[in-house]
């Protein structure tokens, strides 16, 4: 896939590095290729699952398919107006599994049990994918160059913390799950969490791409590594003790894991010191003992990871999608037709469990590879990016994705402790939808501008884009 | 900073690595265990899909005790056990969240079908496009048998605690086995949870453990029934029949004050009697004598070679409630102790089942099989798949001799001794009593052992009487538990 995308040509920019030397075509055609093909995953799978409950397609197959592909298209024209040049393989992937979520969707409304009686989780998320489109649109049509962002690195921070504090505030916040971290304004509800996770890539890029010589600067030497030196431990105390705080008063683990990790990551790429990587782990160690030692939430989660079919293990939850996912084996009950409503809060953080038990092994493999393939787009979009903010953002970005999908799938499949985070894009959930559309935005506009040919250095004037060439000589 | 992405790049490949690792051990390596309702009872899903699939039979001389019937309701079949109590420890039950029981969870693997052994029939099912069957188990239980020892039971009230085992002698085969009080499983296993949620939280509650097979589950001092063992040493180290030994009425203990004496403070006899004449009448003082020469690790030894010790050799009904409960001897016995334990007190105690082995020991000339209650696999068309051999516990227990001296004695018991009650015209009996103190305030238990006919026996019973609630002078092996064992024999023997 990362082959097709590139096309060795033979124009060569001076002085490039090995990545650079290459020109990149748009590829849009294939694009919409792999669209089509991602919206028979989507829609076929809605289909699948009325036949599966009720013996019939869903009455409404052709309305949901229409209104899927329309936003899917919308997404895809943007793109072309907009972000020529854009990685292509991003938007399908997106786009197979928030139709595969809208089918897990649907089918747990059918279902009998187990679930808000009369509710229509999968309309009201279609309207939040398509509020997440037109976030997608605006961010693409809006935003022509990521650098602007910059400028916005402390707004962006502030703005983040003001997010994830507001959960506390009393009145619009609220417990659900027994995490503090939604908030609700008349009607609406959403977890400001996940817009803060954009939010602060945006920051800590900024940030870091100005501190980075300073923070790189070695101190001690132990056992091959540069640590850091003592002074310049401020910025990442400060972030640990944000996770801590999440933690300790919105009683959010997943939440405080990622924000951590991001920001550790981030760390380490920018400024290129494994170094940082121990004081972190130290850090998250400690975080992690205190954490255990001192909330009976993370205790629970530990115990009922380490021995879920004890007596008294609180784990009900994971031990039915432990059982759901082994029902389903190698290649699932079918669409529709095991219980996956059986497991408590199917439809969102236990929506990979019901995937499992429905589509098999089969289905969680191939949808782990598709997160695995959107985690390096990203990657790789940092990698050829030409700007070190860029390569930032797209890092942290494409770390947003690795580490919640690592964390809530993990969780579900008892590999770390459970831990309360959305999947990406399959579970039902406005706020998470929205924040992931636009994650998706921002990393194209990233690749639109690493994947579009530099500026010719060569005696003719470009035949495109002409305005911004520079003559040399 | 392309090494560290390049670096990350490959940390993210761990994790999406770890996690398909994963996620294939728990839907293909962990998914067998995570969907059998043996080890994870409460898994619904595959209870709700056992629900809605024809589930073998169990099956005693041709006929179901427990079966599947279509059902119109929410699912498509309902589990019925036709005899409900009467078998209701041998069939166990089977429930959609409750968990399995007995047979039902034993053989739950041949009954859903999914057994190794019933993979040809499987495949010629997937192939002619039929419904999957699942394979039928035929048990070793002889019909008639289970009645008598169930009727016997009941007749003493349906809240009687005890238990009755019958073994043959030659094979191991469990002709009957039946706990008192029983319960119906028709109870769990029908389609109102709720219901039958409640009536499972009942009979947990109920303090007579209703759940419990005492056949297995529940060691007692076996009191006067030990005198067997006792008497197999004897016979394996010197003694005749007709060696004298002490008679009397009391046998004072060394290293104490105190005296053994007999039953009522009787006395059995002159101060020298016969061994056989000592079993008659089951002498405490003649067997606490014995004892006391024998030492107690003869006496373990004899203990642990009809299977005292031992929990292994009995997995058919192995649940999440049931296992069988190791029968002891005791240990750091003193030498006072010794004369107790020669007379089945002190800590001796023995499941019912273990009785019954010693018994059916003695009457296949020594020679202790192990007891098995799965006769046969069978296929969805009841062609037999697989026949359960027996086995050999302990192939010389006592040498034949030895067995042929003590059935004579046996015989004799039932002939003028304590166990009259047994007697079967046209038939010899070989049986043995016994009464066990357990406390002072408590009643004591009835106890008796037995097999017939004495040469050749075909059956070999155990009886238990825990607690009758009838007075506690009336509480005796011979009157209590020797007619119940005597109607199993006559249910074997057609007699």
């Amino acid at each position: 896939m990362s082959r097709a995308g590139r096309t060795p040509t033979t124009k060569r920019a001076p002085g490039a590095g090995p990545l650079m030397e290459l020109v990149h075509r748009r590829r849009r055609g294939a694009e919409l290729y792999l669209l089509v093909l991602s919206l028979v995953v989507g829609v076929g799978a809605y289909a699948a699952v009325g036949l599966g409950v009720n013996g019939q397609v869903p009455a409404d197959l052709v309305k949901h398919g229409a209104w899927l592909a329309a936003l899917v298209v919308a997404a895809h024209v943007t793109i072309r107006y907009k972000a020529e040049y854009a990685d292509p393989v991003v938007l399908p992937i997106v786009s197979a599994l928030n139709g595969l979520g809208l089918a897990m969707i649907h089918r747990i409304d059918l279902a009998p049990t187990g679930h808000p009686v009369g509710s229509n989780f999968a309309a009201s998320q279609l309207v939040w994918m398509t509020l997440g489109v037109l976030g997608f649109i605006t961010v693409l049509t809006s935003l022509r160059d990521h650098r602007r962002l910059q400028s916005f690195t402390y707004t962006a921070g502030l703005a983040a913390i003001v997010l994830l504090l507001l959960p506390l505030l009393p009145g619009i916040g609220k417990t659900v799950n027994g995490a503090r971290i939604w908030i609700h304004l008349g009607p609406m509800s959403f977890q400001p969490g996940e817009i803060a996770k954009v939010l602060l890539v945006i920051a800590f890029a900024g940030y870091l791409v100005l501190h980075r010589d300073a923070l790189a600067l070695a101190g001690r030497r132990v056992l091959f590594v540069d640590l850091p030196r003592g002074r310049d431990l401020g910025p990442i105390l400060a972030m640990w003790l944000v996770s801590l705080g999440i933690l300790v008063f919105q009683n959010d683990l997943g939440s405080s894991l990622m924000f951590f990790g991001l920001f550790l990551v981030m760390l380490y790429v920018s400024t290129e010191r494994p170094g940082w990587l121990v004081v972190g782990g130290v850090l998250f160690a400690v975080g992690a003992y205190a954490g255990y030692v001192t909330t009976a939430h993370v205790q629970a989660r530990v115990h009922g990871w380490l021995d879920p079919f004890g007596k008294d293990s609180p784990s009900y939850q994971l031990v039915q999608a432990m059982y759901g996912m082994a029902w389903g084996g190698l290649t699932g009950r079918g669409l529709g037709q095991g219980s996956p409503q059986t497991t408590p809060i199917s439809w969102s953080d236990f929506i990979l469990p019901s995937l499992g038990e429905e589509l098999g092994l089969t289905g969680v493999i191939a949808i782990i590879l598709l997160y695995a393939l959107l985690v390096e787009r990203g990657l790789r979009t940092a990698l050829i990016c030409r700007d070190n903010f860029g390569k930032l953002v797209a890092a942290g970005l494409a770390t947003v994705f690795a580490l919640q999908v690592f964390v809530v799938v993990g969780g579900v499949t008892r590999l770390i402790p459970l831990t309360g985070l959305t999947t990406p894009f399959l579970s039902q959930g406005g706020s998470s939808l929205v924040a992931n559309w636009v994650i998706v935005a921002l990393l194209l506009r990233v690749s639109d501008a690493a994947r579009r040919p530099p500026p010719e250095f060569s005696d003719q004037p470009a035949d495109m884009d002409s305005t911004q060439v520079v003559m040399m000589r | 900073m392309n090494r560290p992405i390049r670096n990350l790049a490959i940390a993210c490949l761990v994790m999406f690595l770890a996690l398909m690792i994963n996620a294939t051990y728990l839907q293909y390596w962990q998914a067998g265990s995570l969907t059998s309702l043996t080890k994870h009872p409460d898994n619904v899903r595959v209870a709700d899909a056992a629900f809605d699939e024809p589930r073998g039979a169990i099956l005693v001389d041709g006929r179901a005790i427990a079966q599947s019937i279509k059902s119109s309701d929410r699912y498509k079949f309902l589990r019925t056990y036709p005899d409900g109590a009467e078998y209701a420890h041998i069939t166990g039950y089977f429930t959609r969240t409750l968990g399995l029981g007995g047979i039902e969870s034993g053989e739950n693997s041949v009954l859903t079908g999914d057994d190794p052994s019933l993979f040809v029939n499987k495949v010629i099912d997937l192939l002619g496009n039929a419904a999957p069957q699942g394979g039928n188990v035929t048990l070793t239980i002889n019909a008639n048998a289970q009645k008598a020892a169930f009727d016997g039971l009941r007749a003493l009230g349906p809240r009687v605690q005890g238990a009755v085992v019958a073994i043959e002698p030659a094979t191991g085969r469990i002709l009957a086995m039946v706990s008192s009080p029983s319960f119906s499983p028709n109870q769990l296993a029908g389609h109102d949870f709720t219901t039958a949620k409640s009536n499972y939280d009942r009979l947990l509650a109920d303090p007579l453990g209703p759940l419990n097979n005492r056949a297995i589950e529940q060691t007692l001092p076996p009191g006067s029934t030990f005198k067997l063992i006792t008497a197999a040493a004897a016979l394996s180290h010197g003694y005749t029949p007709n060696s004298m030994v002490l008679g009397g009425s009391s046998l004072k203990l060394p290293l104490t004050t105190k005296y053994l004496t007999n039953e009522n403070h009787n006395s059995c006899g002159p101060a020298k009697i016969t061994l056989t004449r000592a079993l008659d009448v089951s002498c405490n003082v003649a067997f606490g004598s014995i004892g006391l020469k024998l030492g107690a690790q003869v006496l373990a030894n004899q203990a642990a070679a009809f299977g005292f010790g031992r929990n292994d050799y009995f997995h058919d009904l192995d649940d999440q409630l049931t296992r069988l409960s190791a029968s002891e001897f005791g240990t750091n016995v003193d030498q006072p102790g010794a004369a107790l334990s020669a007379i089945g007190q002190l800590n001796v105690r023995a499941t019912p089942l273990q009785m019954a082995m010693v018994a059916a020991g003695i009457a296949n000339n020594g020679e202790v099989m192990q007891p098995y209650l799965v006769d046969e696999i069978r296929s969805s068309d009841l062609d037999v798949i697989k026949q359960i051999p027996s086995k050999v516990l302990t192939a010389h227990a006592i040498s034949a001799a030895v067995a042929r001296e003590l059935t004579q004695m046996m015989v004799s018991v039932v002939q003028q001794g304590t166990a009259t009650t047994a007697q079967i015209p046209g038939v010899q009996v070989a049986g043995k009593t016994g009464t066990a103190q357990s406390a002072p305030s408590r009643p004591p238990y009835a106890w008796f052992v037995s097999f017939a006919p004495a040469e050749s026996a075909q059956v070999a019973v155990a009886v238990l009487i825990q607690d009758a609630n009838v007075d506690r002078n009336q509480i005796s092996g011979s009157g209590l538990a020797a007619p119940i064992a005597k109607a199993v024999m006559r249910a074997v023997l057609k007699k």
